[in-house]
C-alpha cells in the first residue's frame, strides 16, 4: 500500500535503471515519478550514443545527491528518500539520499521504519558473514520485510525486490512473506 | 538565383535545395530495406584515410530505443538533424508517455528539415536520411527525408553515391516477405555491389537492424551476424566475377 492509503496496493517502488543499478524510494510517489521519467529519458539519451558508457551506480548515487541538495537548497525539495543499488568494478554498492540531500553509502541501508527495525538485523547479519551469498541475503531482507510487516500497523504483507549482480539487474515482484500469528492467541483480547 | 534558399530561380526551382542534394549524391551510399518482421540499414562509409580508428565516424544513428537513421550527405549536418530528432522523441516521450511513433517523428524532422530551405539566413541541410523502426502495433515502417523537407515511405530506398544502382538491386528482391535475417545478407550484398573499387578504395560496411528479433530496439547488427553478412557480400561479388570470366 502507498502510506497510510490502503487502496493501491500494487505500486512499485523500485526501478531498474541498468544492468548494473537499480533505485528503490519512499516517500512522495508524483516525485518519484518524476524522477523516474528524468532518469529514463538520461538512460535512453546514453544507450542513443551507443559508445560503451552507462551509467554506474555511484555515478547516479552522485548525480541525484546533487539533484536532491539543489532542489532542498531553492526550498522546493522532492519528498523522497532514495536508496541506490548496483554493482560497480565488481564491488557492490549501496547508497541513501533523502530529501534534504543527506548522502552516505553503507553494505547496508534501511529508509524509514526499516532504519529502526531492519537496520539492526542486517547490520548483525551483515558484521556475522560480511561474505554472504545473494540467496542468503535474499532471506535476509525477506525476514526483515516480514519483521516490518509485523511491526508497522500501515504495511502490506507483500514486497518487491530488487536484484543487481554482475550478470545483470532483475526486479522480483510479488513477493510474500510467510507469517505466523499464531502468538495472537496468547494476547488477551484476540483469541 | 543560387545565391540563397530564398529566391526561385525563373523555372521554378530553388537551386540551393538542388546544391543540398548534391552534397548528398557525393557520399558513400546508403540503403535501407523493409522486410516482412523488420527493417535493416546498410552504410557503404568511405574510409579516406588508413590513419583512421576503425569504427569512427558512424553514419548510423540510434533515436530514443526503437528508431534507426542512416544518414547520407555532409556529416556534421547530419549530426545537427540527430540530434533535434532525439530532442522530439525525448518531448514527445515527457508529454505523452510513450515512444514517438515513426510517422510523428518524420514529419517533425521533415518539418525541421524544410524550414531551412525557406530562409536567406540559413543554408538547407545537406543530408538525406532514412528512418526505420518496428512496433508491435505498427510492424516495420522506413522513411526517407530529403534535404528539400519531403519525405516518403519506403519499402526499399537507397541514397548518396550509388543510390541508382542499389535501387536496380533492390528492386530486384521481393522484400514484403523476406525475413530479416535475409534481408541484412541481401544488404550487405548491395552495399559490396555498388561498392566502385576503381574511385573509393576503402571502405567500411555498417550495419544495423530493427525488427521482432531485437524486440522493437535498433542496434548496430552482433558481430556474428556482422562476420555471417559481410561473407555472404563477398562470396556473391566473387561469384558475379567468376560469371563475367565465363561470359568471356
Amino acid at each position: 500500500s502507498y502510506g497510510a492509503l490502503a487502496r493501491y496496493r500494487n505500486l512499485s517502488r523500485v526501478m531498474k535503471v541498468n544492468d548494473s543499478a537499480a533505485i528503490g524510494i519512499s516517500g512522495d510517489y508524483a516525485d518519484y515519478q518524476f524522477m523516474k521519467s528524468v532518469i529514463e529519458q538520461r538512460v535512453i539519451d546514453e544507450e542513443c550514443l551507443n559508445d560503451g558508457f552507462q551509467y554506474t551506480p555511484k555515478s547516479l548515487f552522485s548525480w541525484m545527491t546533487r539533484v536532491l541538495y539543489n532542489r532542498r537548497s531553492n526550498f522546493n525539495p522532492l519528498w523522497n528518500t532514495f536508496i541506490v543499488g548496483g554493482v560497480q568494478d565488481g564491488e557492490p554498492f549501496l547508497g541513501y539520499i533523502d530529501k534534504i540531500g543527506v548522502a552516505y553509502n553503507d553494505p547496508t541501508i534501511a529508509s524509514g521504519y526499516g532504519a529502526y527495525i531492519a537496520a539492526p538485523l542486517l547490520r548483525d547479519a551483515f558484521e556475522a558473514n560480511p561474505k554472504m551469498s545473494l540467496a542468503e541475503a535474499e532471506k535476509k531482507i525477506d525476514e526483515c520485510m516480514k519483521v516490518l510487516y509485523y511491526r508497522d500497523a500501515r504495511s502490506l504483507n507483500k514486497y518487491e525486490v530488487a536484484i543487481v549482480t554482475k550478470d545483470g539487474t532483475m526486479i522480483k515482484s510479488p513477493i510474500v512473506s510467510e507469517t505466523n500469528w499464531e502468538v495472537a492467541h496468547m494476547i488477551k483480547g484476540y483469541e | 538565383y543560387d545565391l540563397s534558399a530564398s529566391q526561385f530561380s525563373p523555372d521554378g526551382r530553388v537551386f540551393q535545395v538542388e546544391y543540398a542534394l548534391k552534397a548528398v549524391e557525393n557520399s558513400g551510399t546508403a540503403v535501407g530495406i523493409r522486410g516482412k518482421d523488420g527493417v535493416v540499414f546498410g552504410v557503404e562509409k568511405l574510409v579516406t584515410s588508413k590513419l583512421y580508428e576503425a569504427g569512427a565516424n558512424k553514419r548510423l544513428f540510434n533515436i530514443d530505443r526503437h528508431i534507426g537513421i542512416a544518414t547520407a550527405g555532409l556529416m556534421a549536418d547530419s549530426r545537427a538533424v540527430v540530434e533535434i530528432a532525439r530532442e522530439e522523441a525525448s518531448n514527445y516521450r515527457y508529454n505523452y508517455g510513450l515512444p514517438i511513433p515513426l510517422k510523428n517523428l518524420t514529419d517533425r524532422v521533415s518539418g525541421y528539415v524544410h524550414a531551412h530551405t525557406l530562409y536567406s539566413s540559413v543554408r538547407p541541410f545537406g543530408v538525406s536520411m532514412i528512418l526505420g523502426s518496428h512496433t508491435v502495433e505498427e510492424g516495420p515502417q522506413m522513411y526517407l527525408i530529403d534535404p528539400s523537407g519531403v519525405s516518403w515511405g519506403y519499402h526499399g530506398c537507397a541514397t548518396g553515391k550509388a543510390k541508382q544502382a542499389a535501387k536496380t538491386e533492390i528492386e530486384k528482391l521481393k522484400m514484403k516477405d523476406m525475413p530479416i535475417a535475409d534481408l541484412v545478407k541481401e544488404v550487405a550484398k548491395i552495399i559490396y555491389i555498388v561498392h566502385d573499387e576503381v574511385k573509393d578504395k576503402n571502405f567500411e560496411l555498417e550495419l544495423s537492424w530493427v525488427g521482432e528479433v531485437t524486440g522493437g530496439k535498433h542496434e548496430l547488427v552482433p558481430k556474428n551476424v556482422y562476420v555471417e553478412a559481410e561473407k555472404f557480400a563477398k562470396e556473391a561479388l566473387e561469384e558475379s566475377d567468376d560469371s563475367d570470366e565465363e561470359d568471356l
